[in-house]
């Protein structure tokens, strides 16, 4: 049992938090908010994240998803506005899923090469996360199928050079579901960025019609259907339960540093009870979503191993976003009071936090969501979870 | 990152399991699951008996350094043994308080003599300690101690009350906290002592909980006799300290188990009565789930610690943690069981069901052991620098 970092991932960690201090600071994020980012060249070119859990026969790093799991989680501390989390966090993660040999041999290099990024798109416009809530639909086309249909809220889906679409046939069963590739300029593709309350992390809308997909494009992995790709898209779970981890992680840092200089009644306020009690809650959220997202990172490692179910990802999976998601937003709300006036303005970096908490934890299964997958693993099936 | 045991820990886990299969029947077959927290007070005489089984079995002081008669086993060891233990449904330990507790303090702090005089006797199970920690006044505010410690002729003689002393009427000995230096305050001039129960000037009387039972006392010395002393007079602190240390740790896992027995008789309920069809009870019955595992997953980093054995900070958040934890999960059960929350068994008086009892127990661990409050104050100066409270002494 040795359940913490390696010295490898210590400094993986430290690395790219001395990284993203500089490259990732309170301006750099602004200046994306307003369009004027650089940090995703700066990740490709200096950092080589995208690259990250590729494997080496792909020309990747070949690291597995605790190195991933390090990596999105200073990425969350920051508020990084980049396509890692939608690129390596979820696309690289859905084809190794469910890319075949000959597919991951011909696409991933690449991604390696910082030459492409991703957007994965499963969710229709005002629906849930989940199979139930899938907006696009395939049947037989012209050069191998053909794509019609909507999504909504695709994370980066606007600036993705390639989109993994999930979608049913007409009979709507789980076993009907597959993921194909779609270039994102493919005629009948029409993209619209949506504003978002989250200004750090772009979405969009996509409107599909008619859009025609070589067989070669349909992922080899999710002829099987609903299981596998379930699996691709929990791995990308673990991605932004990690990256909650950080903006939970952060929001109470914040918190704590803002009581220790603000003073009142001729004290740092962080010398009350009723703020350091808040403060305790907020660590107590904290190390129970650590060990949930590095224990979902594990078993991400083991199920890409034939070590781990599928089942016993997805319970993983639910549980650290769940926990991360929870923590992010109750720990920014928490910051933000905590800040007092200050909380509530522009100027201060914690709105952001806040924003970024409450649509993170809605993305990729609310924590709502993910609670009833758990219920329905301990209260519905005939045997438990694992 | 590795998450799982050793093949020699495997082997170990065997071997516990099958010893436990073996001997964890017949006679001992009604104790399996019994006298754990909420129900402490249940067959005493069978569980010494037990005691002395696993002694026989080579199961007691499993931790501690083979010249005292231990086994040595490692940290990963003895978690093994607790969730074995737990996972059979082994009862509430009559000795864990001498093997847990007397027994460290005297392999750290007391003398040959000593350690001569008291180990053999825990570690063959053939007697019993109780702690003698807290008073009225002196509750999470331990340094605030008045029990007196008068040395008479060079015997110690103790004055004073403790209070929430649990197996205080069946246990054989009693280590006190007293106050040796008539003048001091605060956690100077205490003193650590050995105080055997059998004698006239000490008397136990029973405290009734809110269960309607009495699995805790207070205890009252008059002019009582200490056998012992350990360390100097003023040093008491000191080993006071040293020995809550003691606590942490090892048994986290095999409470789990005892947690995961709960909530697994409380899924059943819900999926019996209709409750799990209920969608606010199933997201509070998937955050207990969540809940459990997290407190796994906390203790698997606990476990696997920091190099030089440092205070880790999900360590700091455990007790909180859990006790929490366990309250909410007293609630849920109660809400899952419906109508039938409210209606006692008809044997006798108060007669709680297995999940009333933890509804009814499990507002205690949110109290002792440092309230969620001192927790939260804990958590806060440690963990995050925050200022400390005010002490005015």
């Amino acid at each position: 049992m040795d359940f913490r970092f390696t010295d490898e991932q210590v400094m993986i960690r430290d690395t790219a938090r001395a990284f993203l201090a500089d490259a990732s600071d309170s301006a750099a994020v602004r200046a994306a908010m307003a369009g004027q980012g650089d940090a995703w060249a700066r990740v490709t070119g200096e950092m080589g994240w995208q690259a990250l859990t590729i494997p080496e026969s792909c020309e990747g790093l070949g690291l597995g998803w605790v190195e991933l799991a390090i990596v999105h989680e200073a990425a969350g501390e920051t508020l990084l506005v980049s396509p890692l989390f939608a690129t390596l966090g979820t696309g690289v993660s859905l084809l190794r899923a469910c890319a075949g040999e000959q597919q991951q041999a011909d696409w991933l290099p690449g991604i390696a090469a910082g030459e492409a990024t991703l957007g994965v798109g499963m969710q229709g416009p005002g629906k849930d996360w989940g199979l139930r809530g899938c907006g696009v639909r395939y049947r037989p086309g012209d050069a191998g199928y053909e794509l019609r249909g909507e999504l909504a809220s695709v994370v980066d889906g606007a600036i993705a050079d390639t989109l993994l679409v999930v979608a049913l046939d007409e009979t709507e069963s789980p076993e009907s579901a597959r993921v194909f590739r779609v270039a994102a300029d493919a005629q009948g593709v029409t993209r619209r960025q949506t504003p978002g309350l989250d200004q750090t992390r772009d979405l969009a809308h996509l409107q599909l019609s008619e859009v025609q997909v070589a067989e070669d494009d349909l992922l080899d992995g999710s002829r099987a259907g609903w299981p596998a790709i379930q699996a691709g898209l929990d791995l990308g779970v673990i991605a932004l339960a990690a990256e909650l981890l950080g903006t939970a992680q952060r929001s109470l840092d914040l918190a704590v540093t803002y009581t220790l200089e603000r003073e009142q009644f001729g004290r740092p306020v962080a010398g009350f009870q009723a703020l350091k009690h808040k403060a305790a809650d907020m660590m107590l959220r904290c190390e129970c979503a650590r060990s949930a997202v590095y224990y979902a990172a594990c078993t991400a490692d083991a199920f890409l191993e034939g070590q781990a179910s599928a089942a016993q990802l997805a319970e993983a999976a639910s549980i650290a976003k769940a926990s991360a998601g929870d923590a992010a937003f109750e720990n920014a709300g928490e910051a933000l009071q905590m800040h007092g006036g200050v909380g509530f303005t522009w100027e201060y970096d914690i709105h952001l936090y806040f924003k970024r908490a409450r649509a993170g934890r809605a993305q990729w299964g609310s924590s709502d969501w993910h609670r009833e997958r758990i219920a329905e693993f301990i209260l519905d099936g005939d045997e438990a979870m694992s | 990152m590795k998450l799982s045991f050793s093949p020699e820990n495997e082997a170990f886990r065997a071997e516990i399991r099958q010893w436990l299969d073996e001997n964890l029947c017949g006679e001992f077959e009604p104790l399996r699951y019994r006298g754990g927290p909420g129900d402490e007070h249940v067959f005493i005489d069978e569980r010494k008996a037990w005691e002395q089984r696993m002694a026989a079995g080579g199961w007691v002081g499993i931790g501690w350094p083979s010249q005292h008669g231990g086994r040595a086993c490692s940290i990963a060891e003895q978690v093994i043994f607790h969730e074995e233990y737990a996972r059979a449904g082994g009862p509430g330990r009559m000795g864990h308080i001498g093997e847990g507790l007397a027994a460290p303090t005297l392999i750290a702090y007391g003398s040959a003599q000593q350690q001569q005089r008291y180990l053999p006797a825990i570690l063959e199970g053939r007697e019993f300690w109780c702690q003698g920690y807290s008073e009225p006044g002196a509750g999470s505010d331990l340094a605030n101690v008045r029990s007196k410690a008068v040395c008479d002729n060079g015997v110690w003689k103790i004055t004073g009350q403790k209070v929430w002393t649990s197996l205080a009427h069946e246990a054989d000995w009693c280590f006190v906290i007293a106050r040796t230096d008539p003048g001091s305050v605060g956690n100077k001039g205490l003193g650590f002592f050995l105080v055997a129960m059998d004698q006239p000037g000490v008397d136990v009387r029973p405290i009734v909980q809110i269960t309607g039972t009495a699995e805790f006392n207070e205890v009252f010395f008059e002019n009582a006799v200490a056998a012992d002393i350990v360390g100097e007079p003023g040093e008491g602190w000191k080993i006071a300290m040293a020995l809550l240390g003691f606590e942490r740790g090892v048994s986290t896992l095999g409470q789990q188990m005892l947690f995961q027995n709960e909530l697994d008789a409380i899924v059943t309920i819900a999926r019996k009565n209709g409750a799990a069809k209920n969608p606010l009870l199933r997201q509070r019955l998937a955050q207990a789930h969540l809940g459990l595992r997290t407190m796994r997953y906390n203790a698997m980093r606990m476990l696997s610690g920091g190099e030089d054995g440092s205070l880790q900070r999900e360590a700091l958040v455990y007790k909180l943690h859990w006790a929490t934890w366990h309250r909410d999960l007293g609630e849920l059960a109660m809400d899952v069981l419906g109508p039938d929350a409210e209606l006692l068994g008809e044997n006798g008086d108060y007669d709680l069901s297995r999940l009333q009892s933890l509804f009814l127990f499990s507002r205690s661990d949110t109290i002792y052991g440092g309230t969620n409050q001192i927790q939260r104050n804990i958590i806060a100066e440690r963990g995050l620098g925050m200022p400390r409270e005010l002490r005015p002494r």
